[in-house]
């Protein structure tokens, strides 16, 4: 079991179609196949251990990824905007490694190899290599973005990938017409999923390296793009955009996926009218999980704008029932499982939940079953539909009382003069922790901190009042749309 | 009898078909048109049973009734599979809205 007989079989079936796009840069699954196996030999002569990436998206990128399975080295793409510092200690991390780069770095590791981005694209005569079996062998070892302390290296077997992959995707299910639209960067899970199930499907992909919205339409039309994935803030800014006065006229587009971080209401309503033709999927998942675990589908999307029961119509705010493979239980503070409606951490099991790092595996097999405790807070209603409230460790406990920050950033957002907002705990003599709201406000609008308070005391209990405001030009995220809270918090003290 | 290991790709005698096993929970033997499968590509095929020739399709998931046994054919042929003296079933799946 080795996620290269996914890229093989598609070569197989289909030597002649179209399987990735950068710019100028095309390869069809015969040349792709192609290009992996020569990738191999270069790997395994290498003496290497690990094979690392960085830079932006290109279709080196599957390339290096089946390369170094097929090698049976774990692929490690890195970050491509840490400072040659940080850098220097994740290579030190993984050597010996071949650094697939065409950047200049200003430091030495002892073991680290480097090659160019360009000699992985060049054409030439490969030998047949017999793909590996091992499933237990890692397949890709991806560096967490280290918001709490130094990054983890997260570890993914072949047996976790290859077992999402063959759960979620039909073989070879696309339309020659399909096309996909990426734009994660390869160092994020969603990066390396969007290419393993865009192989299997067969789906023609087509990389956009640094997004911006302008690019994101262009391509869309440019090149009939069908479906894409997004983080929220991408879609949000695709949908400013639109307002701006850009056309949201994508003929060929059906289908949007988003997922990798904690898509906002009021964003996911208005992409359902600027884009009614459109099937939007919500996908939860973590790197430790080999991306997605829950699904909210285009059907649930339509179901739940159209109505007026305030729960289907909720439905928007959650991430799906779980994938037919995969098992999710909400457990209580002991580990003790909670029933429907009760809010507690979230936990997941499945062939494809890895839950395993370099330094400290987290699901033990022998003790707990597989289950991975993911440290994202939630709940799941009647219908099996998860909620999620933010990460457990972000829970504020004020008074013995626990508040989730996703809940009164809910009732925020939907303020008319509220952009954005992210909710923190504020160390407090008298609670412990209070609770405050670091507020960004929409253009041209003064801020009224007691109307915000009366507009969620109308809401939630009055102990889920924020006590501190702040009014603030923007917030801290990371490229992918992940919350810095930490950040937000430290403002606060 | 042994298990086979998840990962182990396996040869039709009979046919062109290779399968990966995904999962394999209990013993006994896979075969393919009537005929064992083998760990080894095998040259020269033949003997396929004719009542055993319904073919397994490429990227299909083939399994028993109780669930013990997980196939994933990677390349197709033209014999039926069993495990244990069982004929497998091709594996119901629901399709999925892609979401990556």
């Amino acid at each position: 079991m080795n996620i290269a007989t996914l890229l093989q079989m598609a070569a197989e079936a289909f030597p002649e179609r179209g399987a990735f796009k950068c710019g100028d840069d095309e390869f069809t699954f015969g040349e792709l196949w192609n290009a992996a196996l020569i990738a191999a030999m270069r790997f395994q002569s290498s003496q290497c251990q690990h094979v690392a990436y960085l830079g932006e998206a290109s279709p080196a990128v599957p390339i290096a990824l089946f390369g170094a399975a097929l090698a049976e080295m774990p692929f490690v793409p890195l970050n491509y905007r840490l400072s040659d510092g940080d850098l220097e200690s994740l290579a030190s991390r993984i050597s010996p490694a071949l650094m697939v780069t065409d950047r200049r770095l200003d430091f030495q590791v002892d073991g680290l190899a480097l090659v160019g981005i360009k000699e992985l694209l060049a054409a030439g005569a490969a030998e047949t290599l017999e793909v590996p079996l091992d499933p237990e062998a890692l397949a890709v070892q991806l560096f967490t973005s280290g918001t709490t302390g130094a990054p983890k290296a997260a570890l993914l077997r072949h047996s976790h990938l290859f077992s999402y992959i063959i759960s979620s995707v039909e073989f070879m299910s696309a339309g020659e017409d399909e096309a996909q639209l990426t734009s994660v960067p390869p160092y994020h899970i969603a990066g390396i999923s969007a290419i393993l199930s865009s192989v299997y499907a067969g789906r023609r992909v087509v990389q956009l390296p640094n997004f911006n919205a302008q690019a994101w339409l262009r391509l869309v039309l440019d090149e009939a793009i069908t479906s894409a994935f997004v983080v929220p803030t991408m879609l949000a800014r695709i949908l400013s955009e639109i307002d701006a006065g850009a056309s949201a006229d994508c003929p060929a587009l059906r289908a949007i996926a988003y997922g990798g971080g904690k898509m906002p209401v009021p964003v996911i309503e208005h992409a359902l009218e600027v884009f009614p033709n459109v099937e939007f999927t919500n996908a939860y998942g973590l790197t430790e999980t080999s991306s997605t675990v829950c699904l909210l589908g285009p059907e649930e999307h339509r179901q739940a704008s159209a109505s007026d029961d305030p729960q289907v119509r909720g439905r928007l705010g959650s991430v799906g029932r779980p994938l037919p493979s995969i098992e999710i239980e909400i457990r209580d503070q002991a580990g003790r499982p909670l029933g429907p409606n009760m809010s507690g951490e979230v936990y997941v099991r499945g062939p494809q939940v890895s839950g395993e790092y370099r330094e400290k595996r987290l699901v033990d097999d022998d003790d707990d079953d597989g289950w991975f405790a993911t440290r994202d807070a939630g709940m799941i209603d009647e219908g099996g539909y998860l909620y999620l409230s933010g990460r457990a460790d972000d829970v504020i406990v004020r008074g013995g009382e626990n508040v989730s920050p996703g809940e009164v950033e809910d009732v925020l957002l939907v303020h008319p003069s509220v952009s954005d907002v992210a909710v923190v705990g504020v160390p407090s003599k008298e609670w412990g922790e209070a609770i405050g709201a670091a507020v960004v406000l929409e253009d041209g609008v003064a801020g009224d901190e007691d109307a915000l308070r009366a507009h969620v005391k109308a809401r939630l209990r009055s102990s889920k009042v924020p006590e501190y405001i702040r009014f603030v030009r923007e917030l801290p995220y990371t490229e992918t749309g992940k919350l810095l809270r930490r950040l937000v918090k430290a403002d606060f003290q | 009898m042994s298990q086979y290991r998840p990962g182990t790709r396996l040869y039709s005698a009979v046919c062109a078909a290779e399968v990966m096993v995904i999962k394999c929970a209990a013993a006994g033997e896979v075969a393919c048109g009537g005929h064992p499968m083998s760990t080894a590509p095998v040259a020269d095929k033949s003997g396929l049973d004719a009542a055993l020739a319904e073919g397994v399709l490429m990227g299909k998931r083939y399994t028993d009734e109780a669930d013990s046994v997980e196939l994933l054919c990677v390349k197709p042929g033209r014999g039926s599979l069993s495990f244990a003296g069982e004929a497998l079933k091709e594996k119901a799946t629901k399709k999925l809205p892609s979401s990556d």
